[in-house]
């Protein structure tokens, strides 16, 4: 697979689906709906022919900009064809989600997903650190689009905090880019962003500590951890669903794919030195993460604070320095974007039936969805850590991973699923169980087209709750470039 | 220097001043407004075309003519990023003419006037000639932001303009005869101090201090910019885009060639004042821009935050002159493409209104009611801002190198601070136009479409360069290298 092509797939049905407007309004739902299974296929195609003698599925090297050595590299390896194959499988579940949602400008709707998706696929293939760049700025703007377009009541407000969060970090890891680029070009003599020539730069561990932070400031925010999560909240609420979908399930995703792709093989030494900083962090996301999804009476916004908590395993894996916890947080990615996905689309669905988001608006729903319920508590118990789930995989083994580093860390970690149970089983309570609120209006339970990307989704958290062995080998031979 | 080798050299500029002479005398016989326009529109693209035979005389090197003027590859560059800039404005110029009853022609006079002038401001290289330049596009410029002359805003801006850059113009000339009472020449690569050291020389540091006062008026840099935001405001947009535009890249061609060949910069002190001058521009330029709800206010402010940018490329010169230079003509090439949209945009959407439609909530939802001029204000607001997929990504880009690469670590810490700044304002633009529009907002027809036409254009000139910059780079970086720096 040339993942260019996929790439340009991705964009040009963006603006084939624009246009398609002017035929009909369901038109672009269709051309994105078709497009996005088409690539899902795709990408299993190519997973299940397996990688090549180097361990890649594809790869493409062309010169781009040869004044500065920058490049059009491409390569997909395990890690990056996992979330290549999420970004393409959860572009399917976004745009179901959201099939009755938009009531205008479906085609522009359509044309920004699909181009957020490509700027993703660009973002986890890209080994050029300028094109990294480049498709990580690219993402932002439909993104931006999607929450400031379509977004709920307090839109103009989130879509800037968001935008200006992620710029803002961006333009440190700018500097830090060419501020490495430039070194290595005094040291070595060539100029070029490739990110293997860059990986072995001979940095001083001053300059090394100074670069790392510019990149780890970026990942973070966009992961996001405390404490600069604070755009998150806002910018989930406010989003339809299928940008709340997009962001919780992918964008996140890039973050930490930076950490474990970025920050810690290239800046090996100084991330070592890093870790208590980098786990404290984690380990404060969990705790004060789902401190705050408990007191929410907001659904999304429950489900948004429960996301900063799952990122910060991602964090506590990844600064444990070992496999397992490298691993783990590799699973937690892939299962919390099953997950979230899930119960985003689902705060979505009843936004769309109750118009509202309140949760004191809501309870006993069971009784008049008994489906949704059903669905709700499945993806509730698997974000919670309930074994035999995605989520419980990769949790479990982060915390086997850093129990080596840090006993004490561990220890908080590890209450941080406690305090998941507490928060995720009071969302439950408070909207689907108890007493049938009587002010709620009559409202229809998930029709075919909502639980069929349901039972899609629950049938990727078993496979990866019980078969994690698929994954933890395609990524195993990964983990020596990774950590060393 | 053989005597024909300087004619070829100096082609442009004898095709420009014939085809001014040509519609002046046209103007004279019989005023007719197309005919005007078509001379203007030949002879400029005449002149751009005769760089090609002219490229030719100049070799490997230079061609200099006298001490006054040195014209090399770079000049060219700059030449003819300016004559496609007029181009642009005499076009859009002509729909906005074309509103008018009386007095059209001259427009276009003032016009090739100060593209003639620009013209020799990157050619200069001694102080004459830079204030021959200077000057003739100033006193152009007086009248073309006065033009309508009926309404008040722009016989005020034009007379501010006129006492304010009469103002600049003397503390340049003064700053001028201090450096030359300490080095007796008046050429850029004579004007270091005689004995050649610069300490202690106060006629030279005196002379400096006037000299850069003087052209940070023209650059309309902090704290010299009080004039700017009420000039640009005033003037008709298709005149303030080509102040905004021409007459700063002009000033930054020329300045450029005096820090190189004067070596100016090695004094710690001009250095220092510059890089002050730098960072009180981006930030202040920025956080004014924020308080704006004028649309050309607002572009004023972010216009002054742009050159505070550019001097970045100016301090690099003394280490890195080639690097100065590139930086320098990318960065005006985007600068150009995406000023000369945004001020575009409001003069097209005010061809049939009495006033200029240039509040920020005129442009609400322009996307849905107009979808070309929409579109292209999001482009070029986007681009302002320095976000990929447009050329004002390689424009930052190629700032943040030369900041790194001269290891100006003050001047990119202001640079960041600025463009996140700048992101919130310049967004703002993008959120009023994808808004909604209001229930009575009347759908925007009946525009010119030669206006919509170079909007669209500029347009897909920002996403092109954004995408594909190479062989803009390339071509930038070969001509730098070929004149020698």
């Amino acid at each position: 697979m040339n993942v260019l092509v996929l790439i340009l797939l991705l964009l040009g049905a963006g603006v084939v689906a624009w246009f398609s407007e002017r035929v009909s309004t369901k038109l672009p739902n269709w051309i994105a709906l078709i497009t996005f299974v088409a690539t899902t296929l795709w990408v299993l195609v190519i997973w299940f022919n397996g990688p090549d003698a180097a361990g890649l599925y594809a790869s493409l090297r062309h010169e781009w900009i040869p004044r500065f050595g920058i490049e059009l590299h491409l390569r997909v390896d395990a890690l990056s064809l996992m979330l290549i194959g999420l970004t393409t499988f959860l572009g399917i579940i976004a745009v179901v989600s959201s099939w009755t949602e938009t009531k205008t400008r479906h085609g522009f709707f359509q044309f920004n997903i699909l181009w957020v998706m490509a700027g993703v696929v660009g973002v986890f293939s890209a080994f050029d650190l300028f094109l990294f760049f480049f498709f990580w700025e690219v993402m932002l703007i439909p993104m931006y689009f999607l929450i400031a377009i379509w977004g709920h009541e307090d839109k103009e407000y989130a879509s800037m905090k968001f935008f200006l969060f992620t710029q803002i970090s961006g333009l440190l890891m700018l500097v830090a880019i060419v501020a490495l680029v430039w070194i290595n070009y005094n040291i070595s003599g060539t100029l070029t962003f490739d990110y293997f020539e860059l990986k072995n730069a001979n940095l001083d561990s001053a300059t090394a500590r100074l670069l790392m932070l510019g990149f780890f400031i970026a990942f973070i925010t966009k992961l996001p951890s405390v404490p600069v999560h604070t755009w998150l909240p806002d910018a989930h609420t406010q989003a339809p669903t299928a940008g709340s979908v997009i962001l919780a399930g992918i964008l996140l995703k890039t973050g930490a794919y930076g950490i474990i792709r970025f920050v810690v093989p290239m800046f090996n030494e100084a991330s070592q030195e890093f870790w208590i900083w980098g786990m404290s962090l984690g380990v404060v996301s969990i705790l004060y993460g789902g401190y705050l999804a408990y007191s929410q009476t907001d659904f999304k916004r429950l489900v948004a604070y429960s996301s900063i908590a799952h990122m910060g395993f991602i964090l506590v894996g990844v600064y444990s320095f070992s496999k397992l916890g490298t691993q783990g947080a590799i699973i937690t990615m892939i299962a919390h974007g099953f997950s979230t996905a899930a119960l985003f689309m689902m705060a979505g669905a009843l936004q769309e039936r109750l118009h509202t988001r309140e949760m004191s608006k809501m309870g006993g729903l069971w009784v008049r969805a008994p489906r949704m319920g059903a669905v709700t508590m499945f993806f509730v118990v698997a974000s919670v850590g309930m074994p035999g789930l995605g989520n419980f995989i990769g949790e479990f083994l982060v915390l086997i991973g850093a129990f080596q580093k840090s006993v004490v860390l561990t220890v908080f970690a590890a209450i941080g699923i406690v305090v998941a149970a507490v928060y995720g089983l009071s969302l439950m309570q408070r909207s689907f169980q108890g007493v049938p609120n009587p002010d709620v209006p009559k409202m229809h339970d998930f029709a075919f087209r909502e639980m069929s990307v349901m039972v899609l989704l629950m049938i990727a958290l078993v496979w990866v709750g019980i078969y994690p062995q698929s994954l933890l080998q395609m990524t195993a031979p990964l983990l020596p470039g990774l950590l060393d | 220097m053989k005597l024909a080798t300087m004619f070829q050299a100096g082609l442009p500029y004898l095709v420009l001043t014939g085809g001014l002479l040509v519609v002046m005398i046209g103007v004279a016989i019989k005023r007719t407004h197309a005919v005007a326009a078509v001379l203007t529109i030949v002879t400029l693209i005449a002149t751009t075309l005769s760089h090609i035979v002219a490229y030719s005389a100049l070799g490997d090197g230079a061609v200099q003519i006298d001490s006054m003027f040195k014209i090399d590859g770079v000049a060219y560059l700059f030449n003819i990023l300016f004559l496609l800039a007029a181009l642009v404005v005499a076009f859009l110029g002509s729909e906005f003419l074309n509103r008018r009853i009386r007095f059209k022609e001259e427009f276009y006079l003032l016009l090739l006037c100060a593209t003639l002038g620009s013209l020799v401001l990157p050619a200069a290289v001694h102080f004459a000639s830079l204030i021959l330049g200077l000057e003739i596009v100033g006193i152009s410029l007086y009248a073309m932001i006065a033009y309508p002359e009926k309404a008040r805003p722009p016989l005020e801006a034009g007379l501010k303009y006129l006492v304010l850059s009469g103002v600049g113009s003397t503390a340049l000339l003064f700053g001028m005869a201090m450096i030359y009472a300490g080095s007796g020449s008046m050429e850029f690569a004579n004007s270091l101090p005689s004995d050649g050291s610069i300490e202690g020389q106060y006629f030279y540091l005196i002379g400096n201090a006037f000299f850069w006062s003087g052209i940070a008026f023209k650059l309309s840099l902090v704290p010299f910019h009080i004039w700017t935001p009420d000039v640009y405001h005033g003037a008709p947009s298709t005149v303030t885009a080509f102040l905004a535009t021409v007459s700063k890249g002009a000033v930054f061609a020329v300045v450029l060639r005096y820090a190189i060949e004067g070596n100016v910069l090695d004094s710690g002190n001009v250095q220092f004042a510059l890089s002050v001058i730098a960072c009180v521009s981006m930030v202040i330029g920025n956080l004014l821009a924020l308080l704006q709800t004028n649309l050309k206010r607002l572009l004023a402010y972010s216009s002054i935050a742009h050159m505070g940018y550019l001097l970045i490329a100016l301090l690099i010169v003394e280490s890195n002159s080639a690097l100065g230079y590139e930086t320098l003509i990318l960065y005006l090439v985007g600068y150009f493409l995406m000023t000369l949209a945004a001020f575009g945009v409001v003069s097209v959407l005010s061809m049939n209104q009495e006033q200029e439609l240039d509040s920020i909530d005129s442009v609400c939802g322009l996307l849905w009611r107009q979808p070309i001029a929409g579109a292209v204000l999001i482009v070029s607001a986007i681009s302002l801002a320095g976000i990929p997929l447009t050329i004002g990504f390689f424009a930052k880009y190629y700032l943040f190198y030369a900041g790194i690469d001269g290891g100006m670590w003050t001047l990119i810490g202001a640079l960041v601070v600025g463009s996140a700044i700048g992101i919130y304002y310049y967004l703002r633009i993008v959120f009023t136009a994808i808004k909604r529009p209001a229930e009575d907002a009347e759908a925007m027809t009946g525009l010119p479409w030669t206006g919509l036409g170079i909007l669209a254009f500029l347009g897909l000139c920002m996403l092109v360069f954004g995408i594909y910059p190479t062989n803009l780079i390339n071509l930038i970086q070969n001509v730098v290298q070929a004149s020698g720096f």
